[in-house]
């Protein structure tokens, strides 16, 4: 069985980059454009790993990421935070929430695979 | 040779009605406002000149006659002094002028703690030295009648020369009551009289000069001739006692300054300073050419007069001798003149200091002081009046006392040794703080007295001849001719010597050994300092209870406003117009409530009552007391001010702090939307720039992951441009391009622009009639502006049916195109960011990747640059936004 993981983000283009590299690489991706639905998503299907844009419209990827961390059953699910903020302050305010990682936009494709298999162990 | 009496008093009268009339035309000039040219330096300069009275008209020729060029030093004194002492002449000139000053004895009396004591003396050894002058003026013209009038053939017998004196001393009283007390005002000046005498000053110049003209050209036969006459005169022309010149020169400089009608018309009459200036040059030169003939009328009076002719008449005499009888009734009018306006000056100056000084202050003590306040100014008018009349008797009787034996010369010195009496305790005044009121009394008393003794009484041959052989109770050092032993000296020196001597003296020894009080501290500040006080502060004025005085210590207490309203209403109650309410023990005590406020009530207590009764507590006390607080009111006024700006000052660096916070929170939230807005089309262009590099894919997906490559470089692209037009437009160095065109063609070409074409789903509602507007403006940037709005329709309006609304309105010089789609509209909270860089909002954030949110801040800035506005319109339903261009814009690019 392919292992899960769920897209938080709302760039078209990069949903689709992310998507095709990852799928390639094994995994079958869900992706949501906003929080609200992401959210419901990742407590329905306890995907193995959530890869979270923090700029998203209305509710920013941090919010979501709090509210993942608060609820027991998404609680344990590693996060992988993008930003194209690219600032120091991002960072640290995403390892403070429990972000298990955290990568800066734009990314090399190789890296991006291989960070998502160590966070989601193997 | 002689002038009809009936001729004489007929020109006299004349004369008289003559300077009647001129007192009276300035006068009233004067009050109409018109009377600018009455307060010339000329006019100043010409008042001075009754410095030169009856006695230096007549008397100098007999001078010369007698003692040579002597009588010179009576015309140098006051030349050297107008000179050398211009300083100490404007000094005087300014502390008249802020103190009020009325008369030397007040300005003694002022100087030293408002002395009443002091006022009195110095009031009292005036009247003893100047009546005797007056009447010498009294006897000098009805000398000058019996030297030129014909009574039939009787001649003129003594009780006609009463009878002159007599009439002449009424009239004189007449003229100076009606011109010299009609009316308190409190600066003292009477312009008609002064112009009566700056007429009186022209007349017996020219009367002299004719004389001595007709002497020299018409007598002698020449100026070389004169001169020669001169040389062989029977008269030394130098004496050649040089103590005795200095002496006189002295004396005459000292009563210059002292003598009460000097002081009257230099300082009290002084309407500028700046008149000494004229005056400094322009007197001296008025006494030199009166002095000029004196000489040659004297020498060619002794050639010609039959022996044992009265030389002080040579003046009038020698014309007439001549059978000169106009030139001689021009000589016996600038006689006249000579006595008359020195008569008139010094009466007033002399009824004045009585009244102020001697009447004023005994009523004040025998009345119950509450009765006081109306009641003062009336009786000190009716004071000053008899105070005139009483002058002129005294010097009236005088005449009839002393007969006509006395030559003219000795009695004007001797007024002048008594008057220069006055000098120490006046130039020490004004030079010397520590002068004392009790320094001044000393030196006054004692200087008097020794004047008296030795010179005043004396003269009238009064005092026994064993006393002035042999001293006052056997004492011979105290001879009146030999003081302390002293012998040999010319009385009159030795009178002034001595008298003047001990006097200042005194004064200054006194003053050293006794303290002055508070006031005579303040006083003498004042006048002592007086030029660092700035131009002419306000003085109040004598009469402490009246209302004006009682305005203007209110003034400095309530400040100006507010005392003005609680005066004017006061007045209002009482049923007065104006401002100044009667001082009725009612308003006493409202005001004195009104006081307290500022300084207590008992010390308001005690300043109301001491203003209202005027005599126990000086009033220039009172004004200190508030003059202090008002110090102390503003002082703590600036400190409320101080801090209430060190408080603005703090706001506003707060302010600039949050400002600055927010400037640079801005910074960071705009750095981070850039970094955000490139670096998201980057990442795409890279994620697909690397999987198109691999050799497995398919057709159709590297087409697809070319075309995103190729879509997101231009959403960069894009980016880059509005960052830089609005960097260039935030800047300012956006240069437009005016030109002419309609507003239905910028509005088809944003249309298009935009790609909102028939069937593009947006459907646009025009009024193609109401586009027909010229408009003169940057036509591409106003298209941009254009684009962008419909742009944003055509992509977050979210109605079924897309509609946008495009209407155009000119009002009142503005050009109007509002822009209304039928969406769901911009939510209030969010209608004030959809201007600012990097706005999207949240429901349209997935709609494109074309907008940075950069498009309707660049529209902000655009319209501002072309003089217009852009704006949310609310209420409208759908998003709504109103571009206003000015129509004047258009007019002004033409």
């Amino acid at each position: 069985m392919a292992r899960r993981v769920l897209l938080v983000e709302d760039e078209p283009s990069i949903v689709e980059a992310v998507s095709f590299i990852l799928t390639r690489a094994g995994w079958t991706v869900h992706a949501h454009a906003d929080g609200a639905t992401a959210l419901d998503r990742a407590r329905a299907g306890a995907p193995e790993l959530v890869v979270l844009d923090a700029m998203l419209p209305g509710r920013s990827g941090f919010d979501v990421l709090r509210d993942l961390r608060a609820d027991p059953v998404t609680a344990a699910i590693p996060v992988l935070m993008l930003t194209a903020r690219g600032q120091e302050r991002d960072r640290d305010l995403a390892l403070r929430l429990g972000a298990t990682g955290f990568m800066t936009k734009p990314f090399a494709n190789a890296e991006l695979v291989a960070e998502v298999r160590r966070l989601a162990g193997g | 040779m002689t002038l009809g009496f009936e001729t004489l008093v007929a020109a006299s009268l004349a004369y008289v009605a003559l300077l009647f009339a001129v007192a009276f035309l300035a006068e009233r000039r004067q009050r109409e406002g018109r009377g600018a040219w009455l307060r010339s330096p000329w006019v100043y300069t010409l008042s001075l000149s009754i410095y030169c009275t009856a006695w230096t008209f007549y008397g100098a020729v007999g001078y010369a006659a007698r003692s040579g060029l002597e009588f010179l030093t009576i015309y140098l004194g006051p030349s050297l002094v107008m000179v050398g002492w211009w300083w100490t002449l404007r000094k005087l000139v300014r502390i008249g002028r802020t103190q009020r000053v009325t008369s030397i004895a007040d300005l003694i009396s002022s100087r030293f703690g408002k002395s009443a004591p002091l006022g009195a003396l110095v009031t009292a050894i005036a009247v003893a030295g100047i009546t005797p002058y007056i009447a010498l003026q009294l006897q000098s013209i009805s000398l000058s009648f019996a030297a030129i009038a014909d009574r039939g053939e009787n001649g003129l017998v003594a009780g006609d020369l009463r009878l002159v004196a007599f009439w002449t001393a009424v009239g004189l009283a007449a003229f100076t009551v009606l011109f010299g007390t009609r009316n308190l005002d409190p600066s003292e000046r009477h312009h008609g009289i002064v112009i009566a005498i700056a007429v009186e000053a022209v007349v017996k110049l020219v009367a002299l000069l004719a004389v001595g003209a007709f002497v020299v050209w018409g007598l002698a036969g020449g100026v070389a001739e004169t001169l020669a006459r001169i040389e062989n005169a029977p008269v030394p022309m130098w004496t050649g006692e040089r103590g005795r010149w200095a002496g006189l020169i002295f004396l005459s400089a000292a009563a210059f300054l002292t003598l009460p009608r000097m002081f009257q018309v230099m300082v009290v009459e002084n309407d500028d300073e700046r008149h000494l200036a004229v005056a400094g040059w322009a007197f001296p030169l008025y006494v030199f050419l009166m002095s000029l003939f004196v000489v040659p009328i004297a020498v060619v009076g002794l050639e010609r007069l039959p022996a044992g002719s009265n030389p002080d008449l040579f003046v009038l005499t020698l014309p007439l001798a001549e059978g000169q009888e106009g030139l001689s009734l021009l000589s016996f009018l600038g006689g006249l003149s000579s006595a008359t306006s020195m008569v008139i000056v010094a009466t007033i100056a002399l009824a004045t200091m009585i009244s102020n000084h001697i009447v004023a202050p005994l009523w004040l003590r025998a009345r119950p002081a509450e009765q006081t306040a109306g009641e003062l100014r009336r009786v000190v008018l009716i004071a000053r009046r008899l105070s005139v009349a009483g002058v002129l008797a005294l010097g009236y009787l005088y005449f009839r006392l002393t007969g006509a034996g006395t030559a003219l010369s000795a009695i004007g010195l001797i007024a002048f040794a008594g008057v220069a009496q006055i000098l120490p305790a006046m130039v020490g005044g004004v030079i010397w703080r520590g002068a004392t009121a009790r320094g001044a009394a000393a030196g006054l008393a004692a200087g008097a007295t020794l004047w008296a003794w030795t010179l005043f009484l004396p003269s009238f041959g009064v005092l026994p001849a064993s006393v002035m052989a042999e001293g006052a109770f056997g004492l011979s050092w105290l001879r009146p001719r030999a003081l302390f032993g002293i012998e040999g000296l010319d009385p009159l020196l030795h009178s002034v010597m001595w008298s003047l001597l001990v006097n200042a003296g005194l004064f200054v020894l006194v003053s050293l050994v006794t303290f002055p009080t508070p006031l005579e501290r303040l006083q003498g500040e004042s006048f002592v300092n007086v030029f660092d006080r700035g131009p002419a502060p306000r003085a109040l004025g004598r009469a402490a209870a009246e209302p004006e005085a009682l305005l203007v210590f209110a003034s400095r207490l309530l400040g100006r406003d507010a005392a003005l309203d609680l005066f004017r209403e006061e007045a209002e109650r009482q049923g007065k117009s104006g401002h100044l309410p009667d001082t009725t023990p009612v308003f006493l005590a409202r005001l004195e409530r009104e006081l307290a406020g500022s300084v207590g009530a008992a010390a308001a207590h005690a300043m109301v009552g001491g203003l209202a009764k005027g005599s126990e507590v000086s009033v220039d006390d009172l004004m200190a007391v508030a003059g202090e607080a008002q110090q102390i009111i503003e002082y703590s006024a600036r400190l409320e001010q101080k801090s209430a700006e060190a408080e603005r000052t703090a706001r506003a660096l707060r302010e600039a702090n949050a400002k600055l916070t927010r400037l640079a929170a801005q910074k960071d939230a705009f750095l981070s939307r850039i970094s955000h807005e490139l670096r998201t089309p980057m990442t795409a262009i890279r994620s697909f720039s690397a999987i198109l590099r691999e050799e497995d894919l398919r057709p159709d997906e590297r087409r697809r992951f070319a075309g995103i490559v190729e879509a997101e470089a231009q959403r960069l692209t894009r980016l880059l441009d509005d960052l830089l037009d609005l960097s260039v437009l935030k800047e300012g160095r956006l240069s437009l391009d005016r030109r002419e065109g309609y507003l239905s063609d910028v509005i088809d070409r944003a249309l298009a622009a935009a790609g909102v074409l028939p069937g593009s789903g947006l459907r646009v509602i025009r009024d193609p009639s109401s586009e027909i507007v010229p408009v003169v403006t940057d036509l591409d940037r106003l298209a941009q502006v254009f684009i962008n709005i419909v742009s944003n329709a055509r992509k977050y309006c979210d109605a079924p049916s897309p509609e946008l609304r495009i209407a155009v309105r000119r009002r009142a010089g503005e050009v109007i195109v509002d822009f209304v789609d039928n969406g769901r509209g911009i939510p209030a909270e969010e209608r004030e960011l959809v201007f600012e860089s990097f706005t999207r909002l949240g429901g349209s954030w997935r709609e494109g990747p074309d907008g940075a949110g950069l498009g309707l801040a660049i529209c902000r800035e655009v319209m501002a640059r072309l003089g217009g506005s852009i704006a949310y319109l609310p209420g409208q339903g759908g998003a709504a936004f109103r571009v206003v261009l000015p129509a004047g814009l258009a007019r002004a690019a033409e």
